[in-house]
């Protein structure tokens, strides 16, 4: 596949590693943090890890937009969807999150109607085909992903379809970021930025870490060799003395972001004055909700929600993973009661979470046993 | 949630402009390009996209740069091996 396979080149994987070696500084311990999911699961499934020192450690982030989405909205979700009258549709990492009353999957065992789909533009296809039904769409994710919706909530407003609404629980990345920053039992060396997030919001918003905080980051894509030179970049910074937002993935972000797309999130969605997260507790202005000009298409408008907050379960130390403090095999029910087919957290579920990313592909190469090992 | 796969214009809609038809890997669907309606995509571009979206147009210049890069991390350590094999000091 071209733009994928030339950025898998095992021989540039080994060139990269073998530079970030010499780079590595080996008084140092080098602690990164790779702030989306996208760049968890590479990292995983690819055993980037083995191609690093020693003393240098990825450290997963929250930048998984299902991982963070807290029980009680998912109840709330459910709560929609058991209305007769509602078919609620979601992305396919959705369907296992637990809420406190179970996940989607449950739901639709006890005969609610919620439908997976790849694109909110989906949702949006399957309110015209059933004109006497609502369909509501669960919309997650960070900046990559609302352009998308906002810009299906405006085609629904063109087209006049009356019966489609979404539930919109998606997230912005600085506010996150920064509260990592802010957090006192983090001391990170630098930041691998979220590729895709960045198309949309550019690199500009990143300068914050730089001047305020004195951390690099580097804007990296999804591919292994990616990730690795974004490392090589962040070494060099270091070694050099220099603290900037580099940009890794030149072929696809550009520095100032899609405009277009930041213009219709704008229009459809604004801020909210806070939002929960799972694991970093109540962050301001770290979310989005539909503008009152679209309120015909805001689904916690049209219906009822309890937005009951509901306490994670006490075994679950997903907020930890999700911040990065714990590593997903430190966890007390890792692998044991939580598994990605009984999952108790959400970090266990998504596609994107550190402990599915871990569980599916990490658990067994030679230097993780050691790792756990010495960790016990 | 972030992933978001390349994929190759093949043929402009004229009668549905926010959508083009796109080719990943020999799959062609239609993708909705309305993100990219400040810049002038046409059939052949490649762009990356995400839940039905073409989020970015993907440089091909820029790939064939970054790629060249790292060729010459590589090369440098290559040189290097070949003057020490060359040399001999004493």
């Amino acid at each position: 596949m071209r733009f994928v396979d030339e950025f898998r080149d095992p021989e540039m994987a080994r060139v990269l590693a073998r530079e970030i070696a010499r780079l590595a500084d080996p008084r140092r311990h080098y602690k990164f943090m790779e702030v989306c999911g996208g760049h968890t699961h590479t990292i995983y499934k690819h055993g980037i890890e083995d191609y690093l020192p020693p003393n240098l450690t990825l450290v997963h982030g929250p930048g998984c937009p299902v991982c963070v989405i807290p029980m009680g909205r998912v109840d709330d979700a459910v709560h929609i969807a058991a209305q007769p009258e509602v078919i609620l549709t979601s992305f396919g990492d959705m369907m296992r999150v637990p809420g406190g009353r179970g996940s989607f999957l449950d739901a639709t065992a006890r005969g609610a109607d919620i439908r997976m789909v790849y694109s909110p533009l989906d949702a949006l296809k399957v309110a015209r085909q059933n004109p006497d039904k609502q369909v509501v769409f669960m919309a997650i994710g960070f900046e990559t992903t609302a352009p998308s919706t906002a810009l299906t909530v405006l085609q629904a407003a063109q087209e006049g379809v009356k019966n489609f609404s979404i539930f919109c629980n998606h997230v912005i990345i600085l506010p996150a970021i920064k509260a990592i920053l802010d957090s006192p039992d983090l001391r990170l060396d630098g930041f691998i930025g979220p590729g895709h997030v960045s198309t949309v919001i550019g690199c500009r918003p990143y300068e914050f870490m730089t001047r305020d905080f004195h951390k690099p980051m580097v804007i990296a894509g999804f591919e292994p060799l990616d990730i690795l030179q974004a490392i090589y970049m962040l070494l060099r910074q270091l070694a050099a003395g220099r603290c900037e937002v580099e940009n890794q993935y030149t072929r696809v972000v550009p520095w100032d972001g899609n405009r277009k797309a930041l213009q219709v999130i704008h229009e459809v969605m604004e801020l909210r004055p806070y939002f929960e997260w799972r694991g970093l507790g109540f962050i301001s202005h770290s979310a989005l909700k539909v503008r009152d000009t679209f309120t015909d298409f805001d689904a916690e408008r049209r219906f009822a929600v309890p937005g009951v907050r509901v306490t994670d379960p006490k075994a679950c130390q997903c907020g930890e993973v999700l911040k990065g403090v714990l590593k997903p095999w430190e966890c007390k029910v890792f692998g044991t009661a939580c598994t990605p087919e009984t999952p108790i957290g959400t970090c266990m579920v998504s596609s994107e979470g550190a402990c599915a990313a871990y569980y599916n592909y990490g658990r067994f190469t030679r230097t993780r046993m050691r790792e756990v090992v010495e960790t016990a | 949630m972030c992933l978001a796969i390349p994929g190759q214009i093949m043929e402009m809609l004229p009668e549905r402009p926010h959508l083009a038809l796109v080719d990943v890997s020999g799959v062609r669907r239609s993708v909705n390009i309305m993100m990219l309606a400040d810049e002038a995509v046409k059939t052949g571009d490649w762009v990356l996209i995400h839940v039905g979206f073409a989020l970015a147009k993907i440089d091909e210049q820029e790939a064939k740069a970054s790629l060249a890069l790292l060729a010459a991390l590589g090369q440098a350590y290559a040189d290097e091996l070949k003057a020490f094999e060359d040399s001999c000091i004493e």
